[in-house]
């Protein structure tokens, strides 16, 4: 019998196993992925950024001796209120609707005990959430879901919505399925339907607009609590400039790794810039107007450690915003409940099927049974002790960089370990004096 | 009639004036010379009464609830936006935005209001003795819009469960917003809005329109509506 050696067979790198998925998937159902989350592929990231610590010209502080703080001032600018945080971590924006009550009581009671801030999301305050949370921010979204001045005057700070890391440009989707009585009332729809969030704000458009509607947000507050201006990564230099010249006491930066309820993967996965890309050029922006640390910087997408918010920190930032991490804090894609994810068709870690409300672990869901699976006490301590070893983390480094609060660190601690990293962050290749792109009088990729 | 001038008060303390009258007070303040001031009478929460002698900015009367304010002027971008209750009147023409996403209470245009008039409005209850601009009641949740003139292009796009009646012609509708049939339910709170808004109109010179409810769930045969 003939046995010529045969080469192995080959799949193609462009037409690979997941790709092949996607159109079956696609051609099967003639409608586009829709999931939570933010983006899955890799990109450069805090990751590919090294502290140098200190050594014969730096000095370093004695860990659990010598006191390196952590608290942050956000909203200095104008407010007569500014939120005062014990910690530079905050929680990011996530709906009622999007998530269960009882995870929206867990992320309040975690970032009480860690001295921190929660924020609202599309589909206005509840009343839990308020009497959860003691610094509680206020979303002003373009679809004015649940939106009343009786809850905008009870809140700690408003945070104006323009955009978002996973979609900047998109609006949001919730599904019907995951509209109950209770968020069909707070929204102002019939139970049941889709309930399309607008990716404009219907009532201005542009920075001058801007302006007049932050000014209207302060008459009508009195002036005492911060306006936040969120934003996505796409012109982050452009769009924290103009941020600034409406009025804005804080500017909150999300990139591409920040989540979402749920949009289309193809907007998560194609649409911004990376973390890392954005938070220099904002930085930028800030310095360029003279108002670097007077304007506060919140960046968010894809922080996870102590050394992502130590590394934020140094590039620039005044804190930091989590939302996927705080729901795996809270138990979300825990392995524990394998079976479960299996039964659905995926797997511990990967699940992001948020908006079918199916959640095994009761978090993204608005089912009765599956939400009451979450004990909001015990979530809300596993947030809570997250939050510190973040920010236990976060000193060490600062300590060990000779910063005795976590806002002293600077760029100058940092080096990069690829050449991608190195020009988005602007700090120098590690082993190397190098930041490629980089000439006198221009540092910004806007 | 406690009066507040605009050309020797600063914005913030007119508002601050306006905003502390507290429930009871039933009292009636004029503002003079707005000059085109932005968020005038912004976050009012008493039954009181302001008039405005002249023309607005950007705002006035954004968020109002129980309060009475009436503009001798026109108004500009937003006026009454997100207003929870009482009554906003405008003599003059109103720009763009009148009445977004307003939850309720009632916004009379004695003029014409520019686009997106009633844009995710949600329970207010707009009349326009005029005309209105495209793109009205543009995803428009809830309430009633009432144009005793023309209406522009893609009247009521997207629209949810607000109810619009036009008397005049209507250019253009919107995906999902078809012609309804006038029951008379329909004609008894058109009756009661007019009255309140002093419209010198009948109910049966209008027409209805509302949501076809076939956008309600996203369906890819539709995706060329969208």
């Amino acid at each position: 019998m003939d046995k010529t050696p045969g080469t192995h067979p080959v799949k193609p790198w462009t037409f690979d196993d997941y790709t092949n998925s996607y159109i079956r998937r696609a051609a099967a159902t003639g409608i586009y992925d829709i999931r939570g989350g933010g983006a899955k592929r890799r990109v450069p990231h805090f990751d590919d950024l090294l502290f140098l610590g200190a050594s014969m010209s730096r000095y370093p502080l004695e860990g659990y001796r010598e006191k390196c703080e952590t608290k942050v001032a956000l909203g200095t600018r104008f407010a007569k209120n500014p939120i005062m945080l014990d910690i530079p971590i905050t929680i990011a924006g996530m709906s009622f609707g999007a998530l269960s009550g009882q995870a929206k009581e867990a992320l309040g009671r975690g970032a009480n005990a860690a001295g921190t801030s929660t924020t609202t999301g599309d589909g206005g305050m509840t009343v839990e959430e308020r009497s959860h949370s003691n610094k509680l921010v206020y979303q002003y979204l373009p679809s004015r879901y649940g939106m009343n001045p009786d809850d905008l005057r009870k809140a700690d700070a408003i945070e104006i919505v323009v955009g978002q890391g996973a979609k900047p440009g998109g609006g949001g989707m919730l599904l019907g399925q995951k509209i109950s009585d209770r968020v069909a009332e707070m929204r102002t729809l019939p139970k049941g339907i889709d309930q399309r969030s607008a990716c404009r704000h219907p009532d201005w458009t542009g920075p001058d607009d801007l302006e007049i509607k932050i000014l209207e947000l302060r008459e009508i507050t009195g002036w005492r609590v911060p306006i936040y201006v969120k934003i996505g990564g796409a012109r982050p230099y452009f769009d924290t400039t103009l941020a600034i010249k409406a009025g804005a006491d804080v500017v909150v930066l999300d990139g591409m790794q920040g989540g979402t309820a749920a949009t289309q993967d193809v907007f998560i996965e194609h649409v911004g810039q990376p973390t890392l890309a954005c938070i220099r050029p904002a930085v930028q922006a800030l310095q360029d107007l003279d108002v670097h640390r007077e304007v506060q910087l919140v960046l968010s997408g894809g922080i996870r450690t102590g050394a992502d918010v130590a590394k934020a920190l140094a590039l620039g930032a005044d804190a930091v915003s989590i939302g996927t991490a705080a729901l795996i804090a809270l138990g979300d894609n825990d392995p524990a409940l394998e079976e479960e994810y299996q039964k659905l068709g995926t797997t511990a870690g990967a699940y992001d099927d948020w908006h079918e409300g199916l959640d095994p672990a009761g978090i993204t869901t608005q089912d009765p049974q599956l939400a009451a699976r979450l004990d909001p006490l015990a979530a809300g301590r596993r947030l809570a002790n997250y939050l510190k070893v973040m920010t236990l983390e976060a000193q060490t480094i600062a300590r060990a960089c000779g910063k005795n609060h976590v806002l002293n660190l600077e760029p100058e601690d940092l080096c990069a370990l690829t050449i991608e990293a190195s020009a988005m962050a602007g700090v120098p290749l590690a082993g190397t004096n190098w930041i490629p792109g980089q000439t006198p009088g221009a540092g910004n990729n806007d | 009639m406690e009066t507040y001038d605009l050309t020797a008060m600063e914005l913030r303390a007119v508002n601050e004036a306006l905003q502390t009258k507290g429930d009871g007070s039933n009292q009636s303040y004029e503002v003079i010379n707005p000059r085109g001031s932005h968020a005038i009478a912004v976050g009012l929460n008493a039954p009181i009464e302001v008039t405005v002698k002249g023309s607005t900015g950007y705002y006035c009367a954004g968020m109002n609830q129980q309060a009475t304010v009436n503009v001798t002027g026109s108004a500009g971008p937003g006026v009454a936006e997100n207003m929870m209750s009482g009554k906003v009147v405008i003599n003059g023409d109103a720009s763009q935005y009148a009445g977004a996403t307003a939850h309720g209470g009632l916004l009379v245009i004695k003029g014409n209001a520019s686009s997106r008039c009633g844009i995710s409005m949600k329970g207010v209850d707009i009349v326009v003795h005029g005309n209105i601009g495209h793109m009205s009641a543009f995803m428009a949740q809830s309430g009633n819009l009432v144009v005793l003139g023309n209406a522009g292009d893609a009247l009521g796009d997207s629209l949810y469960e607000a109810h619009i009646f036009v008397r005049g012609e209507v250019k253009s509708l919107g995906a999902d917003c078809i012609q309804k049939e006038m029951r008379p339910e329909h004609v008894e709170t058109l009756k009661e809005l007019l009255k309140q808004a002093e419209a010198d109109a009948e109910p049966n010179e209008f027409r209805r329109y509302g949501s076809a409810r076939q956008l309600y769930n996203f369906d890819i045969d539709n995706a060329g509506d969208y």
